[in-house]
């Protein structure tokens, strides 16, 4: 009964920072993945899943309980100065939402630049492994 | 945010990450990141973060797959590891 309940707790424990605990593993697979890989194209892929993973973790801070998607319900304005009251409790914070926006587009401009120099070197050494490259360029 | 849901899709999420950098082709690679790319926009979609959602649907699943696709259509699909 005892390991039951302490594993319920465990898992509780987890599931509440979940977000957070998923952020840091997709952290270490992409560093691992831009670290260790010997294919150029696999070390791109690797830095796509380091850049989603700082954007999860930047929604999860914006993230709030029992609150709305941004957008005001009822609109504001228009005379009805009492019923505008706008509670930033009932709304997810949207400036992470905004910020990560940016990121995304600028993950895939980077994400060109890098395919494209790929292309190029394997114009001009004919392989996309890091060590035939390497022992193309010691024997030079 | 559904609780369950949210561990499901984060669960998906780390499997597709970790399919993207293990598998043995670079097409099944980039065809992984775009699937990792779509649970991504479900995630935002059950976090309320509808305008993230889909840009990544359009720019990060859609765009960056092509990009993929098209350089590897360029180079070759053969790989080591």
């Amino acid at each position: 009964m005892e390991l039951i309940e302490t594993v319920k707790h465990m898992f509780l424990f987890i599931a509440a920072k979940a977000n957070y605990w998923t952020y840091v593993i997709l952290l270490m697979v992409g560093l691992y993945a831009m670290i260790a890989k010997n294919n150029l194209v696999k070390k791109i892929v690797g830095m796509t899943i380091f850049q989603t993973a700082v954007i999860l973790f930047y929604v999860s801070i914006g993230y709030k309980k029992d609150a709305s998607i941004p957008i005001v319900m009822h609109g504001s304005g228009h005379g009805h100065a009492a019923d505008a009251a706008i509670r930033a409790a009932d709304y997810i914070n949207p400036l992470p939402h905004v910020l990560m926006l940016t990121a995304i587009v600028v993950g895939v401009a980077t994400l060109g630049v890098a395919l494209a120099l790929a292309i190029k070197v394997y114009k001009e050494y004919g392989s996309l492994e890091e060590d035939e490259i390497h022992k193309q360029l010691r024997s030079r | 945010m559904i609780l369950p849901i949210d561990l499901i899709v984060l669960v998906l999420v780390i499997v597709s990450a970790v399919a993207a950098i293990t598998v043995k082709d670079l097409l099944s690679a980039s065809v992984m990141l775009g699937a990792y790319s779509f649970l991504l926009c479900l995630l935002w979609t059950v976090m309320g973060a509808v305008d993230v959602a889909f840009t990544e649907a359009t720019v990060g699943a859609g765009v960056s797959t092509v990009f993929c696709v098209s350089a590897i259509f360029h180079t070759t699909r053969r790989t080591k590891d």
